[in-house]
């Protein structure tokens, strides 16, 4: 019987790293579910849906060699699948200002008071290394309407001096 | 009436183009009917192409009313539909009834011009802004065997704020 892993690598990123794993998965019998990849600060990071029937330890004995010829560290999970369960995202949340500590802590920690559930986040540091902005972009769900959301989210904007734009998702379905 | 059964990518008849419509008759109203039985079975669905249930005419329906907040025309029928001015690009989300558990950013002309027949045969002619203009255009891509999973945009956005998500 097969099982699901959520396997996840980081190290520094160099071109083929995703072709030699998903070759060495594939290679044993894998199927590759959901995945996200991501560039954060110069390094490789992907968390990858994993359909085997190998057990965990046969695994981490078949991407030991990749990951130690890539410099990459691994991590393998249990997971449920839970595929086809997809939640739309009705809001969307940009942010940016000058970078500094406590940002995401004080956004999120906004949007969890209003029960939003973050569906997908992606941030960036840019600007220049003197004068950094901080970019962060959220897509959830919350079960309130937009005017409400955005009044929570008021008070922030003042206390961080940061720029943010609420816009209500709203998937056209035909 | 009857509602008919909505095909599924990667059904390859999702990828054929579908052929004019000659004549609007009887024949193609009673079809009308029950692409709008189907589509009214739908809830939250709010446009309908004639290939998505096998038939490859050039028939759409749309309507957008059920969001009150974006400018519409209510319930069209178009036959022969055919885009003659658009302008200016927006990002949107869409899903779609042929691809299930989906749903992904596509951009698409933010005003439309287009010209076709009604259910009566009368040709027919509105100007479509934002999110009805979205739906017109995905329901036409269908008749072209086209579906919004080959238009995707990036999950990346810049930072200007849309009005048509």
């Amino acid at each position: 019987m097969k099982n699901w892993y959520m396997l996840t690598l980081v190290g520094k990123d160099q071109p083929g790293i995703v072709a030699e794993v998903s070759r060495v998965l594939f290679d044993a019998g894998g199927n590759l579910g959901e995945a996200s990849m991501s560039r954060l600060g110069g390094n490789f990071t992907v968390m990858l849906m994993l359909h085997m029937d190998t057990g965990k330890e046969s695994i981490k004995q078949m991407l030991q060699p990749i990951c130690d010829k890539m410099d990459l560290f691994f991590h393998i999970d249990n997971i449920i699948a839970g595929l086809h369960q997809h939640i739309d995202p009705n809001f969307r949340l940009s942010v940016h200002g000058a970078d500094q500590a406590g940002i995401v802590s004080a956004v999120a920690g906004s949007l969890a008071k209003s029960n939003f559930n973050i569906l997908n986040l992606e941030s960036d540091v840019g600007g220049s290394a003197e004068k950094p902005v901080y970019i962060m972009h959220i897509e959830g769900f919350a079960d309130c309407s937009f005017l409400e959301l955005e009044k929570s989210l008021q008070l922030l904007k003042i206390e961080k001096e940061i720029v943010m734009h609420l816009v209500p998702i709203d998937t056209m379905v035909g | 009436m009857a509602q008919l059964e909505i095909l599924v990518y990667p059904d390859e008849r999702l990828r054929q183009i579908s052929q004019p419509v000659i004549e609007v008759d009887d024949e193609i109203r009673s079809f009308i009917s029950d692409l709008e039985e189907t589509l009214s079975s739908l809830p939250g669905c709010v446009g309908i192409a004639a290939p998505q249930v096998g038939r490859l005419e050039r028939i759409i329906i749309i309507d957008v009313s059920s969001r009150q907040h974006h400018k519409n025309h209510g319930h069209r029928v178009l036959i022969n539909p055919l885009i003659t001015f658009k302008e200016g690009d927006v990002v949107g989300r869409e899903g779609c009834l042929s691809v299930p558990d989906y749903t992904g950013k596509v951009s698409r002309s933010k005003n439309i011009a287009v010209t076709a027949q009604n259910e009566l045969g009368t040709h027919v002619k509105y100007e479509m802004v934002g999110y009805e203009a979205r739906a017109l255009q995905h329901e036409i891509d269908h008749l072209d065997g086209k579906l919004f999973i080959d238009s995707l945009v990036g999950k990346r956005n810049d930072l200007k704020k849309r009005t048509d998500f």
